[in-house]
């Protein structure tokens, strides 16, 4: 199957480098190649999908590049905005998240055990400093920074719409609320690029449709650029800029909405093949 | 009240338990008479007895069954009630400080040095608190640590004359080289794995100390500890059993005053991140190595301390004072006080040490109610004795 590569719509600017660039990222469970040899890049202020039948390996991409798995060939460059190319390359998730990758989970991974807020503090973990001692004596450093913390946090739930359930138990919240939650924690983590896995799984349509929303506005108020996954075509198809699709382990197919929905792979994909079930 | 169901049930358990215990309840043989007694009237104890503990279990399981359905909002546990309420704040402590401060001239010598102990648990529970309870590792060679601040203050002490509070931040820093030492290869397991590696350390350690002749003189232990000295004053038996008591309650003090301030710091929550989801937490960029190190490694630090008092209290030690149980016992009052829950981990120690002690009047049954008891907590309070809360913040909104 080879790679269909049609002509972007969005416009690529040549001086500039995409701010994710993965090349060849390919992926073996022992036996089971996941990732074939996949090519993908995200421009900078881009909302791109990636999409593709069940077990194509959208969630195992996002953990080779996030560094939860060590992809078996390939690279991952990033650029961020103003900063030089540099490799993920072998880099620890959490080193990954601080150069500016966040991203959610699929099924929802919250810390059960701590309030809204301090669940998006944790997110502002790796921009702060104070360590053991600076806490037990409480400096002044430690407590400007705390204060800081709280109020930046309490900024991004303003922003996401959570605010009113600021000192809830995280696990208390409605389904909605939770998955919104995971992207203010992700967004505290101050990244350039926002991963989301499935972020409307589970939602009802007007979750949904706030969801659309809360994406477009950060994409146009944070500088933030997106990938996604997500099953929800209509999504899909409203927010994209640009769709990647995937099926077992090899893109199949890059484009915008249209030239998506008109692909003859990707239906077959999807659908399975006229001719072989006629 | 009571339903017609569980009076059945009740019977039927009642039944059950007469038909079960008969041959050790009712049967008595009398070998050098060859004779048999048959006690029928243990029979009908032994049916009422249950009966009766059957219908209060299962009226007290319904009641919490029901509670759970009808309150969506979790309630507050009393006592942070009572210390979140300015008005009641200050004087609850104020009560909580003149007893403590009053308690070893009120009570006997006998009295005083129990608590004593049980006052060294509750450090050794805050420290293992910051282990299991935050950072979700499971611990069970902790008393390995106990023993190393146990140790460093008899040797250095025996050899050098070192004084005990000189002692007490060497011993300190001697607790956080080994928790670091130890945490550095077996951080990398999780769960189970993690539980069998602390096990095998600590009875590991104790092994040495019994067979390492030069080091302690094995199982022969280190004897004429001296108690700590007041500027270079020596009290008699006594006044010295009041003074140990006094430094407990400020180490105490000043163990509450540390704990509490991390746990609600970035490493403090980093650590609670990190029990709940490992995977979350590393994606949220922390580093999952290193706050698993800095747990351990405080975590040793306090058992450590906690052993240079209980060396300097009893005034002699050897390897049979750590053993696998203690590990097990501090990881009881972690767990029956409240996993994560300071205020828990008080209680959890005062009930759990205490309590053996004043079930002497039971004599050999004590054991066995005080296990009683620990299943009843478990089955009727699961999240322990006062569970933990979290911190609340107050915001205005800035905009709308």
């Amino acid at each position: 199957m080879s790679v269909k590569h049609i002509n972007l719509k969005v416009q690529k600017n040549k001086f500039m480098e995409p701010i994710l660039n993965v090349k060849n990222l390919t992926m073996n469970f022992g036996g089971l190649k996941a990732l074939d040899s996949i090519d993908l890049a995200v421009e900078k202020g881009q909302i791109a999908a990636l999409i593709g039948p069940n077990g194509a390996g959208k969630t195992t991409f996002f953990n080779c590049i996030t560094g939860i798995y060590e992809p078996s060939e390939g690279n991952v460059k990033i650029t961020p905005p103003g900063k030089p190319t540099q490799s993920l390359q072998g880099l620890k998730t959490n080193v990954v998240t601080e150069r500016g990758l966040a991203r959610t989970f699929q099924n929802i991974r919250l810390f059960e055990g701590m309030t809204v807020l301090e669940n998006v503090m944790i997110g502002r973990h790796c921009r702060l400093k104070s360590g053991i001692i600076s806490a037990m004596l409480r400096s002044s450093n430690q407590k400007n920074e705390e204060k800081e913390a709280i109020d930046d946090s309490y900024e991004i739930l303003e922003k996401i719409g959570l605010n009113q359930y600021v000192n809830e138990m995280a696990v208390n919240l409605p389904y909605g609320a939770q998955r919104r939650l995971e992207i203010a924690r992700a967004l505290a983590t101050d990244p350039f690029l926002l991963l989301l896995d499935e972020p409307a799984a589970g939602m009802n349509p007007q979750e949904t449709k706030e969801l659309d929303d809360l994406i477009i506005w950060l994409r146009d108020n944070e500088d933030l650029s997106i990938l996604l996954i997500e099953h929800d075509m209509k999504l899909v198809m409203s927010l994209s800029d640009n769709i990647h699709v995937v099926d077992y382990g090899r893109k199949i197919a890059e484009g915008t909405p249209e030239e998506i929905k008109s692909n003859p792979d990707v239906i077959k994909a999807y659908l399975g093949d006229e001719s072989e079930d006629a | 009240m009571v339903t017609k169901k569980e009076i059945k049930l009740s019977f039927v358990i009642a039944l059950w338990f007469m038909a079960l215990t008969f041959p050790i309840m009712v049967v008595k043989v009398n070998t050098i008479k060859h004779i048999v007694i048959f006690r029928w009237d243990n029979l009908l104890w032994t049916g009422i007895v249950c009966f009766f503990a059957s219908l209060i279990w299962n009226y007290f399981l319904r009641i919490k069954e029901e509670k759970k359905k009808s309150d969506t909002k979790e309630d507050i546990p009393i006592v942070h009630r009572l210390l979140q309420n300015e008005k009641f704040r200050i004087p609850f402590l104020a009560a909580i400080g003149l007893f403590a401060i009053a308690y070893p001239f009120v009570f006997s010598m006998y009295h005083t040095s129990i608590l004593i102990s049980a006052l060294i648990y509750v450090m050794l529970g805050l420290g293992l608190n910051i282990v299991v309870g935050l950072a979700g590792l499971l611990d069970l060679g902790y008393v390995a640590f106990y023993a190393v601040g146990a140790y460093a203050y008899a040797l250095l002490n025996l050899h050098f004359g070192i004084s005990f509070w000189v002692v007490l931040p060497i011993s300190a820093l001697l607790g956080t080289i080994f928790g670091t030492l130890l945490g550095y290869p077996v951080l990398r397991l999780r769960g189970d794995y993690l539980a069998i590696v602390t096990l095998g350390f600590g009875e590991i350690i104790r092994i040495i100390l019994e067979n390492w002749d030069e080091l302690g003189n094995g199982p022969r232990g280190i004897g004429n500890i001296p108690a700590p000295s007041f500027f270079g004053h020596q009290f008699n038996q006594h006044n010295s059993v009041i003074y140990i008591y006094f430094i407990v309650i400020g180490l105490v003090l000043l163990t509450i005053f540390f704990v509490n301030r991390l746990e609600n710091s970035r490493i403090g929550r980093a650590w609670i991140a990190l029990r709940d989801d490992e995977i979350a937490c590393e994606a949220m960029g922390i580093d999952k190595f290193k706050t698993k190190l800095t747990a351990f490694a405080l975590g040793a630090t306090w058992a450590a301390l906690g052993g240079v008092v209980f060396a300097a209290k009893t005034s002699f030690i050897n390897p049979m004072s750590f053993t696998i149980w203690e590990s097990i016992t501090i990881l009881c009052v972690v767990v029956i006080g409240g996993m994560g829950s300071a205020i828990g981990v008080i209680a959890g120690a005062l009930v759990l040490i205490l309590l053996p002690e004043y079930l002497r009047a039971v004599a050999e049954y004590r054991m066995l109610v005080f296990g009683a008891l620990q299943v009843i907590v478990m089955v009727f309070k699961p999240e322990g004795l006062i569970r933990s809360v979290r911190k609340t913040y107050k915001f205005e909104s800035t905009k709308e």
